[in-house]
């Protein structure tokens, strides 16, 4: 494991049979603490990237989770949170002296509401299991990310994830209205609520994409969204990436916001296609997947002037749906992106940098020279609307060096996406993976004004340490201010 | 008392790092449409962004624009029209009701005061649309955070936190928000008459519907005219045209519906937005009031009770209310807190605002939870003038 991790305290792990002994007082039914059945918290879904906890809990009510935090502040331990464990970013990666906290079993919905549209449910609850709660209603919960049958909704809130459809609906951020938060004292605080807005400073939206570093959520109340009357898809084939990424433009500019736009290129056209026979042509290098929905009426003119904007782009095959089924056709492809590539490759490493979209044909070119430099293949899949990157780096684990060839190459791309005028991480958050690359894109004050934010709700930095932020810093070092008496400040500035 | 005019972000740095030595204290000023909001009673100094106004980047197709915090709102949404855009969230200019002369409200205003107009309800917040910002601390430092497209997690995300800050946090020197395509039809269908209840119940229908409504808006029946529940949707035409038959069908019951084009019904929003219709005549205090929106109708009667007039936007969740002096905050915010919301002092005599906050008293956990984050930022207190002082 290339990444370091905060040093271990041996005096922690001294104590250990006395932190097991207290949890167990905390959660009698709940703590794990033999190697063989902990192995299965060892990792998530950065699954190069592994570690044992010290001890594993898993509460079931806000109660005994502010116990065990106000425990492990009082005795100085260090605490993991984990949802479902589907992170790509190693988010929920355990440490060999910390609790992992599990929240798999706040499991269910609390309470729908559909007079205020909205739904109260526990921070466990998967994605998919929202929609499904609320769908017989006409409703559904708008983000979707790929891992929805298994990841949390905790998870989610931790991570702000994204999805296919984040461009028109917004990623979990724009979709939550509220939490019940336990702060690592053990204090139990709810920030939002079923109104629209905070009646102070927007923590909530803090604590959305804090990635487990601020407390533990321990209720979610998401909105939820009529479901649209109709969706319908178009799947267009351009001879050069350069046609794709101008259509994807020209849609835009067009004010249409499609309900999702993705791209893939030829060797993930291909890789899709073999292992799905989704009927995608094989002879283009950028294949485009556009979803509209709304209004039928809505879907049936914009689908025209999409198609429209595609041949002016010179398309050179333009399917539209006129079903159903035709519409998850074009979709199972794409959607098979991540398993096709695990089909002709031991290992793949997917990627997740975001660029400004007028980037997109340079920053491919520049990847496919990386591609060589590096010897190892990529494909690569795109929320073309938004600019979100998902490269997938291919590897066998099992040739020496590959994996940290595989990383190096990913780093570079990254690098890239940043110097672009792009950002790290457009969904999957930061953890241990993309720790270490977070002064490419911050400098040391972005970094320490972020940290002292974490110091306001975590002054110990006992809250999923590690992760994140490169450097950890102690809070009492951060709150230093340098005075500067003396010196003559601003004497040219204008007063009135 | 003086103002600084700052040139730049070097400037701002020195200004404000000179006023954490000494002490000072600093009110950043932008338009000045907002300057009679919060107590009257301040000592400070007022840093104006005006010296920095300047657009650094507009890319239509990225959906992207980035600029200095003291460009006009008006300047910026004349701009984006030239490109059949908008700031989704509906931004509005206070003129004429807090302060000032109409058009000098200014994008650094507009995201620190956090106001979203009616649209909040289907396009989100001015938090929702705010990618990434440029800052100077209270410490006198510059940093930045959030990024410069539309989706990005790499980092804690304090563009939220700095929306609706009221500039308690820091300077903002840059600022990139995200725009979106203006709907090329808009259109507002209303109904006449109908009782509160009755028209919290049309709105909460057609919210539950697939006609994507945009903006819901009640006004209560008074001694002058008779109640007026708007709904507004917008998109490209046929699809527009679908919805209003979507409507009309659902809601046949609710009686005759008036539809109000483009122009025609665009200007009712903008007044409904900074709530100019409520009668002010012995009602000098402003509330803003949001709730759950299912408890909309109960918020407007116990208004009345206190002698006030109020209307609903939000679908319900969002109360403009106007009331005597003599109706106590403390009743009216726990009306709000009762319904499970809370009330913003938006306007009202000195008098008053010297005595009440002007945001809602946070339970005190959350509260010392705030001041860690504000502290987080302005250790020495620098934006700290006194605006949201409890008595």
């Amino acid at each position: 494991m290339p990444i370091s991790m905060p040093a271990i305290d041996p005096a922690t792990l001294q104590r250990r049979q006395e932190i097991v002994a207290a949890l167990r007082r905390i959660v009698p039914d709940g703590v794990i603490d033999d190697a063989a059945s902990m192995a299965a918290y060892e990792s998530d879904g950065l699954t190069a990237y592994r570690q044992l906890p010290m001890v594993v809990v898993l509460p079931e009510t806000t109660v005994q989770v502010s116990a065990i935090l106000r425990f492990c502040s009082a005795s100085n331990v260090k605490i993991v949170p984990r949802g479902a464990g589907t992170s790509l970013s190693g988010g929920a990666l355990p440490l060999a002296d910390g609790v992992l906290l599990g929240m798999a079993r706040f499991n269910r919905v609390l309470e729908v509401d559909y007079a205020n549209r909205c739904a109260a449910v526990q921070p466990g609850v998967t994605n998919l299991a929202i929609t499904r709660e609320v769908e017989g209603r006409g409703f559904y919960y708008a983000p979707d990310p790929s891992s929805q049958i298994a990841c949390s909704i905790g998870g989610n809130v931790a991570e702000n994830s994204g999805g296919v459809h984040c461009l028109k609906y917004g990623l979990t951020t724009n979709n939550v209205l509220g939490v019940e938060i336990v702060l690592i004292d053990g204090e139990v605080i709810r920030l939002g609520g079923r109104q629209l807005e905070p009646r102070g400073l927007d923590l909530l939206g803090v604590v959305v994409g804090s990635e487990g570093l601020l407390g533990v959520v321990t209720e979610v109340i998401v909105r939820i969204l009529p479901k649209p009357e109709l969706a319908r898809a178009l799947l267009v084939g351009f001879p050069d990436v350069e046609s794709g990424g101008k259509c994807v433009a020209d849609i835009i500019a067009a004010g249409i916001i499609p309900a999702g736009m993705e791209m893939m290129d030829r060797f993930a056209i291909h890789a899709a296609e073999a292992f799905v026979h989704a009927g995608y042509p094989l002879d283009v290098e950028a294949l485009l997947i556009v979803e509209l929905d709304g209004p039928g009426a809505e879907c049936d003119h914009l689908i025209e002037r999409v198609a429209e904007l595609a041949r002016a782009n010179g398309s050179t095959t333009l399917s539209m749906s006129n079903s159903e089924q035709e519409r998850l056709a074009m979709w199972a492809g794409r959607k098979a992106a991540f398993p096709a590539a695990g089909r002709i490759s031991p290992d793949y490493y997917c990627m997740d940098g975001t660029i400004p979209r007028r980037r997109l044909p340079d920053v491919l070119r520049r990847m496919y020279e990386l591609s060589v430099h590096h010897g190892l293949r990529v494909a690569n899949v795109f929320h073309a609307g938004d600019g979100n990157l998902h490269p997938l780096i291919l590897y066998d684990a099992n040739k020496p060096g590959e994996l940290e060839s595989a990383e190096e190459f990913g780093n570079d791309i990254l690098r890239m996406c940043v110097e672009v005028g792009g950002v790290l991480t457009g969904e999957h958050g930061v953890g241990v993976e993309k720790r270490d690359l977070m002064p490419v894109m911050f400098n040391e004050t972005d970094l320490k004004q972020q940290q002292r934010v974490k110091c306001a709700f975590d002054p110990a930095s006992l809250m999923n340490p590690g992760k994140v932020f490169p450097t950890l810093h102690r809070c009492a070092e951060l709150g230093r201010m340098h005075v500067h008496r003396g010196q003559v400040a601003h004497p040219d500035l204008p007063r009135f | 008392m003086v103002t600084l005019v700052p040139r730049d972000a070097a400037d701002i740095r020195d200004a404000v790092a000179s006023a954490a030595d000494s002490g000072g204290t600093l009110e950043i000023v932008g338009g000045g449409s907002k300057v009679n909001f919060g107590n009257p009673n301040r000592q400070a100094d007022k840093l104006s962004t005006a010296g920095l106004a300047k657009v650094i980047d507009y890319d239509p197709p990225e959906l992207v624009l980035t600029v200095e915090p003291g460009v006009r709102l008006a300047d910026l949404e004349a701009m984006l029209v030239g490109h059949n855009q908008m700031f989704a969230f509906e931004p509005y200019d206070f003129a004429g009701v807090i302060a000032g002369e109409p058009g000098l409200s200014t994008i650094g205003g507009v995201v620190c005061g956090g106001l979203a107009g009616s649209r909040r309800i289907s396009a989100g917040s001015v938090r929702d649309h705010v990618l990434g910002f440029s800052a100077i601390n209270g410490r006198g430092e510059s940093f930045k955070a959030g990024g410069k497209v539309v989706k990005n997690v790499t980092g804690y995300d304090l563009p939220k936190l700095v929306a609706g800050s009221w500039g308690r946090l820091a300077v903002l020197t840059e600022i990139t928000l995200k725009v979106l395509p203006k709907p090329p039809v808009t259109r507002t269908l209303v109904l006449h008459g109908l009782s509160n209840q009755a028209a919290l119940d049309v709105m909460t229908r057609a919210m539950g519907s697939q006609a994507e409504v945009a903006a819901a808006s009640h006004f209560p029946a008074s001694r002058k005219c008779d109640a007026i529940t708007s709904i507004r949707i917008e998109g490209f035409g046929p699809s527009v045209d679908a919805r209003e038959k979507m409507l009309k069908r659902s809601l046949v019951d609710a009686g005759d519906m008036e539809v109000l084009d483009g122009t025609r019904g665009d200007a009712r929003w903008t007044r409904t937005n900074i709530a100019a219709d409520l009668d002010a005549v012995g009602r000098p205090v402003l509330w803003r009031i949001c709730t759950p929106p299912s408890q909309g109708a109960k918020m407007l009667s116990s208004i009345a009770e206190l002698g006030g007039v109020a209307l609903l936007d939000w679908a319900g969740g969002l109360c403009w209310a106007r009331v005597p002096i003599e109706a106590a905050a403390a009743t009216v915010r726990e009306l709000a807190e009762r319904a499970g919301g809370h009330a913003t002092l938006i306007h009202g005599p000195d008098n008053i605002r010297a005595i009440t906050p002007a945001l809602h008293p946070e339970p005190p956990s959350l509260a010392a939870l705030s001041k860690r984050v504000r502290q987080a930022f302005d250790p020495a207190g620098v934006f700290d003038t006194g605006r949201f002082a409890a008595p």
